[in-house]
Formats: C-alpha cells, structure tokens, sequence
C-alpha cells in the first residue's frame, strides 16, 4: 500500500511528461488526478491505523550508496509524524490536481504541468517517507526543483524565470546548512540514519566539538545548520525573500507547494530532529527568535500589500513563523497542528484567490476589484469560511491551533517565551486585519476594474469542489483532532516526536482564553472602518508616515539589499577574477608572457647573427683583446 | 583466461586506422567507408569492454588480466592491467568514444576520414594510460594522447584554433617534462619503472618530495587545476564537439586517476605532506572558477569553468584519504564523463542549428526545440548537482569525506553548490527560457534528430541510474579504494 502512495505519483508524472502526445491532454489530467486521490484514500487509511494501533511502517527498497561505513537505503518509513503529512501532502494535492484541470483549462501545456504536480507529489512524499537524512535531502532538493519548475512554467514570462531561480538559488543556501550538518552528523555519530542518530543523541549531548575557531556544544551545532536548512524551505526571515515571488507561478502551484506542503518542509525537520533539538535549548531558542519575528514581519508587509496571492504569500510566511515558534518552546506537536490546519484552511485561501482571479481574467490587484460578492457568492463563501479559519475564529480551525502555539509560549519558561507570547498575540490581530482587508477590497466596497463587471464570472464545480472539501477540512480539522494531536496524554506521537522534558501544560487563564477571540474579532469591524468606509484614516496615516509605509511596502528593503551585496557584487567579483585574473594576470604572465619573452629572446639571438664579417670580426677582436689582457694581469 | 583482452582494448582501434587508411576509391565511398568503420571498431571495442566488466572479479583489490613482457631489456616492460580504479575509466572511454563518433560523423563537414581517424588513435591512447602499468609505458600513452588532441583542435577548431591548439600542446608539454625527468630519477634510484613493484618497495622519503611535485605539476595542467586551468577554456571553445567532449569526459579525467595512482600509490608520505597545498588550490578553484563561469558569454567557456570547478571536488576527495573522499572522486569522475559529455553535446547540437556558441544569440530555445530543453535542464540539473543523479553522489562524497579531515576546506567547497546552481539555472534561464528569438538568419530550428536523441537520452538515463543506484560503481571499485586508504593510513 505504501508503495503504491509513494510511486503512483512517479508514474503519473511520467506517463503525463512522455505519453502526453499519445494518451492525449484529458487522459494525462485523469491519470495523474486519479493516482494521486487515490494515494490520499490510502493515507487516509495510515492514518486512522496509526491512530488505532500506533504502528509503524518500515519498508527497505533499494541499497543507495555504500561507502566504508557510509550506508544508505532508499526506504519507507512511516510514523505517526509522516502519517499526518502523508495525509497534508496527498489531499491537498490530490485537491489541487483536480482543481488544475479547470484553472489550466485554456494553457496550452497541461501534461506538464500535470507532470510536475506529480512530481512534485513524489518528491514531497520521499521526503517525508524518509528514514535517514540523505533520502529526506533527496526529497528535499527534489521539491525545491519541483517548485523551480512549476514557477517557471510560464516560461515566457521574465519575472517568471527570474522567480524561479531566485527560489532555488535561495533553497540552496539553506541547503548548504543542511548539507553541513550532515557532514558534522557523519563525522561525529558515524551514520546519517535517523534510528541510529537518535538513539545517541543522549550520549553525545554533553559532547562539544572545535570549530570556526571556538569551541561550541556538539548537538548545538548540528541543530542550528539543520535549522538554517529548514529557514530556506520555510521561507523564515532572511532566507524568505523568493516565497513572495514564487507567488508568479500558476495558482495552484502557490496553494500545493508555497502554502501547504513544501514550506512545512522546515517544520516537519525540526519535529522530525527533535530527538536532537531537546538536547539543545540554545538552538530551540534561536528556533523560537527567528520564528516569532518571522511571524510579526510577514505580517507587517502583509498589511500594505496590493497583490492578492502576495498577500496571502506573506501571511503563509507569518504562519509558518508561528509552527516554528511553537516548535521552539519545545511544542512539536502543536506546530505540527498548526501544520495541518494551515495546510487546509491556506490551500482554500489560496485556490479561492485563484477563483477570484479567473473570475476577474487574471487581476491580481486587490485595488481594481471589490464589489462582486454577489456576482461569485460560493467563491465569496469559501473565501470568508478560510479566512476565518486564518484568523483563528472561534472553533474553526485555525482557532485551536493558533490558541495553542499562544498558550504553549505563555506556560514555556524559555528565554523568547515573552518575546514570543507578545508577538503570538500581536501578530494574531495583525493577521486578523490584513486578511479582512483583502475580503474588504476584494469583495466589497465599489467596483473597480476596467473589464465590464458582467464578465465578472463564478468557477465551474471541477474548481468548486475542491474548494468546498478544503472548507470542510479548514472548519472541522481542529475540532477533530485536536484531542489527538495536543490533548493531554495523548498517545499518538508515540516515539516520533521526543519530549525530553514534559512541555509545561495547565489550564490558560480565563482573560487569555477571552483576549485571542476578542482581538480577533475585534480587528473585523475595525479593518471594515479602515479599508472600506473611511479610507481617509488610512491614507491620512500613509501620507503623514511616508518612509514607514515604503519600508513596509518595499518588504523592509530585502530584495534591495541582497541584490546589491550578493548579486551585483558576486558578478562585479566573477567578472573581476575572469579578465584581472585569468586574461590580464594569469595567461599574461603565464603562457602568453612566456611565449612573448622566448620570441623576444629568439628574436634577439637571430639578430647578433647578422651575417656582415665586420661584425663577427669585431667580436672575436674584443675576444682577443680581453684574453690577452686577462693573461697579461696575471 | 588466456586472451589478452586489455591489449585487445588498448590496440584494435588502430586496426581500424589501418583498415581506414588501406579503403581506396573515390572520396564519397573511402568516407562512408571510414565512417562504417570506426563506429563499427568502437561499437565492438564497448563490448569487448563490457565483456571484461562481466569477468571481473570484484573482491580482488590488485590488478587483473595482467599481460606482462619484456620491451626493452631491464628497462621498459610492457605491462598493462586493470584494477577497480581504472576499470570504470576504461569502460568510460569505450562507452563515451562511439557517441562522440556517432555525434560528428553528422555535424562534421571537412575532412571526415581524418578525424576519425585522429578519434580512433585517441582512443588507442586513453585506454592505453588507464591501463598502463608500467610508468615509462603510461607516460608514452599520456604525451601520446597530446598528439591527435592537438590535431583536433587546431584542424577541426574554430576561428583561434590555432593559439588554442598551440597553448594546449606547449602548456601540457611543458608539465608533462617534470613528470618524465621524474620518471627518469626514479629510474635511477630504483632500478625499476614496474608500478606494481615500485609500490611494494617503498621509494625513499627524501625523493619522494622531489618526484611528487614532479608529478604534481605535469597532473595539474592536466586536470587542470588552478592557476594551470587558463589553456582549458580556450581548448573547449575552439575544439569541435567530438573533440570537447573526449576533452572534459575522459582527458581530464586522467589526472584524477594519475593523482590516486600515482601520487598517492608511490608517494604517499609526500602526498601527506601536500595535502593541504593540494586542498587549498582545490578550494580556489571551486570558488573561483564557479565566479568566473558566471560571467561567461561563450556557453562552451561557461561550461569549461564548471569543469574546473568539478574537478576541484576530486581532488580534494582523492587528498582526504578517506574512503567516502576517494570513492566520491573516483564516482565524481565518471560522473562528469557523463555531465559534461551531454552538456558538450547540447551546445554541439545548438551550434551545428545556429553556429554561434554566445548565450546572447538565445532565447526561448525550449519554444520550438522541447526535447532539447528537456535534456538541456536535465544536464544542466545534474551539473548543479540535484539528487537523484550522479553529479550529487559524486560531490556529496567528496565533502563528506573530506569534511572528517578538514571542515574548512569542506564547507568552502560546499559554497560550491550555491555557485554552480547560480551559473547552471542562469545559463538555462537565457538559452532556454523566455520569447523565442535565435539570432540564425531565419532558419527553421529543428528539434533533436534520432541520434542525438540516442545519445543524449543514453547519457541521461546513465546519470539518473548511477544517482538512484550509485552502488553499480561504488561496489566494484570498494576493495581496491580500501587497500589506497588502508596503505595511506598506514602512513600516519
């Protein structure tokens, strides 16, 4: 059964990228849709298993490399971590396949594209599958080419293709931290299998090593490159830069990979490694920092965008700072909740812009709509319940998550526990205001694009329904399971998720269990005075905080920075080495000056051959002179 | 066994030539003719080759199908045989020999005969050093190779071919001199030129420095290494095709086998010694020649300097003396055999369509040609390195090994893949992607024919099989790799 979920999507793929001319372009949309439900029924079935009996699934396949004492297989293993991402992964894709057959209904290239969604589905699903380092670094460069791919597949489009290499130019830097904590992992544990690894974590966590010329805890080290690696999937502060961008492939490809699959990616390492990162509270720490002011800038630049998928971008940016917070108070399990109830309610809300940009022909400019409620109510409806659910309204989805990572950072005694708390809520209403700005501008207010509003159109069901099944999840994910995932004692995680110390539980507060709601609920009425019926506050405040605002809207100036300290400055170095260095120093003095001076010098000796007797004659008389002298001195 | 199947490798592409040489009749038949031939030869010596693969026996970690006799007395012997190390390299050479006569008896227009003919020597060469196992027999084999390389380029070459052919050959040369007045003193002080023996009897300390470095300077133009590499750009990018490909796939490999033979088999206590000199010019090149490929506006020099880069990792592989690090180069080695051939042949296919190697006459290739994208990505791809295909094994073995020896040196080559993902997906984004607009005087771009579909389709299954399953090398060549780092350890 596993391999069938693990390889269906490979043949999809396959058969879709070379049969296409074959089986036709409808065949290939069937295929790939049909394997890939079918794999998410199957999951469906692990997980109700491992909910049951708590089994775990090992399935060796093939050797992969083995060198000295470097062995590797390519296998399945599934716990009850990878049963609940093997369900994220393949519903959310098998959704978003069937979606792709009416988004992608008038491109030209469906079997690749449907090709690269199933690709993408077996890269993701090694990835989780993994049970050694190196096949999840497989899955893990796998999906990042999966996204380079689905980004660029418009490929005519400039910012297209620069979007996508920017992506997986910036994946590689993370990656590069994943790579150096294997290398570490081999060096000092001898193994990159994750059974082997764990089991001495304990014993090696006392354990420091030298490097860069101090000396630092061992697992320390080994945890924050994991966590620098997990930063570049994740899209976390810093490394966040090509998430917002990836935004220029097709719509489905933002709500599978940049919103509910991939970017967990990070999240899914860290609880995957926590075995190593509870032995380590300095590298949780940085875990939790970097988290929570993910989640507060994001949102930040959230509030003032103008983009309608960008948007939405962000606050999956701002969200998954949140799964990682929670992971940094040692709340693995609630980040992975958070994991699986974003996964749904943000494919809906991202789908649905989808809709809302088929709808209006391809406007992504949440200033030039408003006002079509009406005109696509089900679109309308399925919008408000995942925005709900984003919020974290009150016992949808969201609610129980959100909650959660907020109460887990009030009870943590970590050093960013305050920091964290403050920021949860904050961000909290932050993320409450900009996304019922976006449902203000884009649904109400007056009718603001060029195209005639009767054009305004409602999706077909192959788009609707999908919708529809990830509005239930977004509205009963959490109700469901939240005894399971984070209730007290459960055992589900078994020994997926490793607690070194009970994460600290209790009952919140009342004024904390009121203040979530409160705020966001709170912040509806006050984005619909801000954004709808008295934009003058707004604009007022924009026109009085210029430089704020553009530091906001230009994204805090990232791009700008990184493109003038690594991209111009690494092609001003590449340019330097190749004429300073190769042309004017190297072949010059090299080969190219060689040659000069030998010719020089032939040239030279060529010449005192003249020929004329004088000359040769003066020589040998000058010769004579100064032996003759020479023997008359001595 | 008694059938001397090396000598057999080594030797029938000349017969061949001979056959070649004695066709009379008018120019169109002796060029059909030829062309019968030589894919005919290569095609039975890849068999012959495999056939000697199948009869290898994998636990022995020494030499195999040894063919021993006296050349001339007390001197040169003719010894040749394989081991794990080589075998691999010489399969290489017979597989990459018939694509490389199948990609240009199509695109080549002048002097078709002759080219084979100077493709089937090379061959007679390559496998010849990889084989050697006498050190006056290999040195003849390896300034031998210069030859019909130098011919290629400077006949078949394009505009500056001649400046290209000459700084080839006289740079190669010039190394190569160190490495025979090595020879030489090891002559001298051990009366014997027999690798085998040489490596039993320990040559003295104090020598060795001297006859490292001598070696040492003749392997590094060869690999090339920094700041020896500069010939290496200017050979691609005026070498035909064919002749690029044989270049990067199994030319450049020479030296990586040389520095495992030789460098660490004799000289092993002075190979200690300059490990981290070997490591430091190993890093720039990495990160120097990934920036500069950066720059490139020549598709050929771009990839050239990648080349520089790639064989930056099997040298730091072969100088960790660690299993991972060794087995990494020796992977990484036939890996870019097979990622540099494809990529060579890419442009190949691009030139022959629009005779112009510069990035700036294209764009939105993928728009009429998608098979060729799809190979170009995939090459591309597996130059960077992705998982999945046996560019990643190669360097993810390399930095492994040699980060349990020197993290430094490890992460400052791992920088490396940041770079080469940056220059790789640049180049695709210009070639491939984007508007179709080809600077060709309005000829219609074909797609890829049926043999380059062949040959390119070859290349890349090859590379995914040996990424998914990389233990098809990595298990043959473990036993003799074990005895390398067993006599390096045994140094310490």
């Amino acid at each position: 059964m596993l391999y069938l979920i693990l390889f269906l999507p490979l043949l999809g793929s396959f058969i879709s990228a070379f049969f296409y001319k074959k089986i036709g372009d409808r065949t290939c949309q069937i295929i790939t849709s049909a394997f890939v439900v079918t794999g998410a029924i199957l999951s469906s079935i692990i997980l109700l298993e491992t909910i049951k009996t708590g089994k775990v699934y090992e399935y060796p396949i093939l050797n992969w490399i083995t060198s000295g004492t470097l062995k590797l297989h390519w296998s399945i293993y599934v716990d009850s971590l990878t049963a609940v991402m093997l369900v994220v992964v393949n519903s959310v894709s098998a959704l978003v396949h069937i979606y792709s057959i009416g988004y992608m209904s008038h491109d030209p290239h469906k079997p690749r594209f449907m090709s690269y969604l199933s690709l993408f589905t077996f890269m993701m699903l090694s990835l989780i599958t993994a049970d050694n380092f190196l096949q999840l670094f497989f899955g893990w460069e796998g999906v990042g080419l999966a996204s380079y791919l689905l980004i660029g597949f418009w490929f005519k489009k400039e910012s297209a293709n620069n979007a996508s290499m920017k992506a997986f130019i910036v994946n590689r830097v993370g990656d590069l931290g994943l790579l150096i904590a294997m290398f570490l992992i081999f060096k000092t544990f001898g193994t990159l299998n994750f059974s082997e690894v764990f089991s001495q974590a304990a014993d090696q966590s006392k354990n420091s090593i030298k490097i860069f010329g101090g000396e630092y805890n061992l697992i320390t080290t080994i945890c924050v490159f994991l966590f620098i690696g997990a930063m570049g999937k994740s899209a976390q502060i810093f490394l966040h830069t090509w998430l917002p961008d990836a935004m220029e492939g097709p719509t489905p490809v933002s709500a599978l990979i940049h919103a509910a699959t991939m970017v967990t990616a990070g999240v899914f390492l860290v609880a995957r490694c926590s075995p190593l990162f509870e032995y380590s509270q300095y590298a949780l720490n940085l875990v939790a920092f970097v988290g929570a002011t993910t989640a507060i800038f994001a949102a930040s630049i959230a509030i003032v965008q103008t983009d309608i998928k960008r948007i939405i971008a962000y606050s999956t940016c701002s969200q998954l700072g949140y799964m990682f917070f929670a992971a940094g108070m040692g709340a693995y399990n609630v980040a992975i909740f958070h994991l699986f109830t974003h996964a749904f309610f943000k494919a809906l809300l991202f789908l649905g812009a989808g809709s809302v940009i088929h709808a209006f022909h391809d406007e992504q400019n949440i200033e030039k709509m408003g006002g079509v409620w009406k005109k696509i109510p089900l679109t309308y409806a399925l919008m408000l319940i995942g925005t709900l659910a984003l919020t974290g309204f009150p016992l949808l989805a969201g609610f129980y998550s959100k909650d959660a990572i907020i109460e887990s950072a009030y009870f943590s005694k970590s050093l960013f526990a305050g920091y964290a708390f403050i920021i949860g809520l904050t961000t909290a209403f932050i993320t409450s205001i900009y996304s019922w700005r976006l449902i203000f501008k884009t649904f109400h207010g007056k009718y603001n694009n060029t195209m005639s509003f009767e054009k305004v159109h409602e999706s077909g069901p192959v788009m609707l329904i999908p919708l529809f099944l990830l509005a239930l999840g977004a509205i009963f994910s959490g109700y469901v399971f939240h005894g399971i995932f984070i209730g007290e004692n459960t055992q589900f995680w078994g020994k997926a998720i490793f607690f070194l110390k009970q994460t600290a539980h209790g009952h919140p507060p009342l004024w904390l269990l009121i203040l979530i709601p409160t705020l966001v609920i709170l912040a509806i009425p006050l984005s619909f005075i801000l954004f709808l019926k008295r934009k003058d506050i707004v604009e007022g405040f924009i026109n009085n905080n210029r430089p704020f605002y553009n530091f906001l809207v230009r994204k805090w100036y990232f791009d700008e920075l990184y493109d003038l300290i690594f991209v111009k400055s690494f092609r001003g170095i590449g340019t330097f080495l190749w004429q300073r260095g190769d042309v004017k120093t190297i072949d010059a003095y090299g080969p190219d000056g060689v040659a000069k001076v030998v010719k020089n010098l032939s040239d030279r000796a060529s010449s005192i051959q003249s020929g004329y007797l004088y000359h040769y004659a003066t020589v040998i008389l000058i010769g004579v002179i100064l032996i003759v002298s020479f023997l008359i001195i001595i | 066994m008694n059938f001397p199947i090396l000598s057999f490798l080594t030797f029938f592409p000349l017969v061949g030539v001979i056959f070649i040489l004695l066709r009379r009749g008018s120019d169109e038949v002796v060029e059909r003719s030829s062309k019968n031939i030589s894919i005919l030869v290569s095609v039975i010596n890849f068999i012959v080759s495999l056939f000697l693969w199948s009869k290898f026996d994998l636990a022995n970690p020494g030499f195999q199908f040894v063919e021993e006799s006296q050349w001339i007395k007390n001197f040169v012997s003719y010894k040749i045989g394989v081991d794990g190390i080589s075998i691999f390299l010489v399969l290489l050479t017979t597989f990459i020999s018939p694509l490389c006569i199948f990609a240009s008896i199509n695109s080549l227009k002048k002097r078709i005969k002759e080219f084979l003919i100077a493709i089937l020597i090379m061959q007679t060469f390559m496998i010849g050093v990889f084989c050697a196992l006498d050190l006056f027999l290999f040195f003849l084999f390896f300034e031998g190779g210069l030859i019909p390389m130098f011919l290629i380029i400077g006949i078949w070459g394009g505009e500056r071919r001649v400046y290209s052919a000459l700084k080839f050959f006289l740079y190669t040369f010039l190394g190569s001199i160190f490495m025979l007045i090595a020879i030489i003193a090891i002559y001298w002080n051990m009366n014997t030129l027999d690798l085998v023996k040489l490596t039993e009897s320990k040559i003295p300390e104090n020598l060795q420095y001297w006859m490292w470095l001598g070696f040492f300077i003749s392997l590094a133009v060869k690999l090339p290494m920094w700041p020896f590499h500069t010939w290496l750009p200017d050979a691609h990018v005026e070498a035909p095709t064919a002749g690029s490909v044989i270049l990067a796939a199994i030319l450049l490999k020479i030296s990586g086998y040389g520095f495992i033979r030789f460098s660490l088999g004799l000289f092993p206590i002075a190979s200690h010694y300059f490990a981290n000199f070997v490591f430091v010019l190993s890093v720039i090149a990495i990160i120097y020649a990934s920036l500069v490929a950066l720059m490139q506006t020549d598709m050929k020099k771009l990839i050239a300097y990648s080349s520089v880069a790639h064989m930056g990792y099997v040298t730091i592989g072969i100088f960790s003396f660690t299993k991972q690090g060794l087995d990494g180069a020796i992977f990484q080695m036939i890996s870019h055999g097979l990622i540099s051939a494809s990529l060579f042949l890419c442009v190949g296919v691009l030139y022959d369509r629009v005779h112009s190697r510069l990035i700036q006459d294209y764009s939105g290739v993928v728009n009429v040609m998608p098979k060729f994208a799809l190979v170009f990505i995939f090459s591309s791809l597996a130059n960077v390195g992705l998982p999945g295909t046996s560019g990643f094994v190669g360097e993810f073995l390399t930095l492994i090994g040699t980060f349990k020896v020197n993290y430094i040196v490890a992460i400052l080559a791992a920088t490396g893949v940041i770079l080469s993902a940056a220059y790789s997906l640049w180049l695709c984004k210009r070639v491939v992607f984007g508007e179709f607009k080809v600077n060709n005087h309005g000829e219609k771009l074909l797609d890829l024919d049926v043999t380059e579909i062949v040959i390119l389709f070859m290349l890349m299954i090859l590379t995914i099989v040996f990424g998914v399953y990389p233990n098809l090398i990595l298990e043959p060549i473990s036993s003799s790799v074990d005895l390398v780092v067993k006599n390096m350890g045994a140094i310490k």
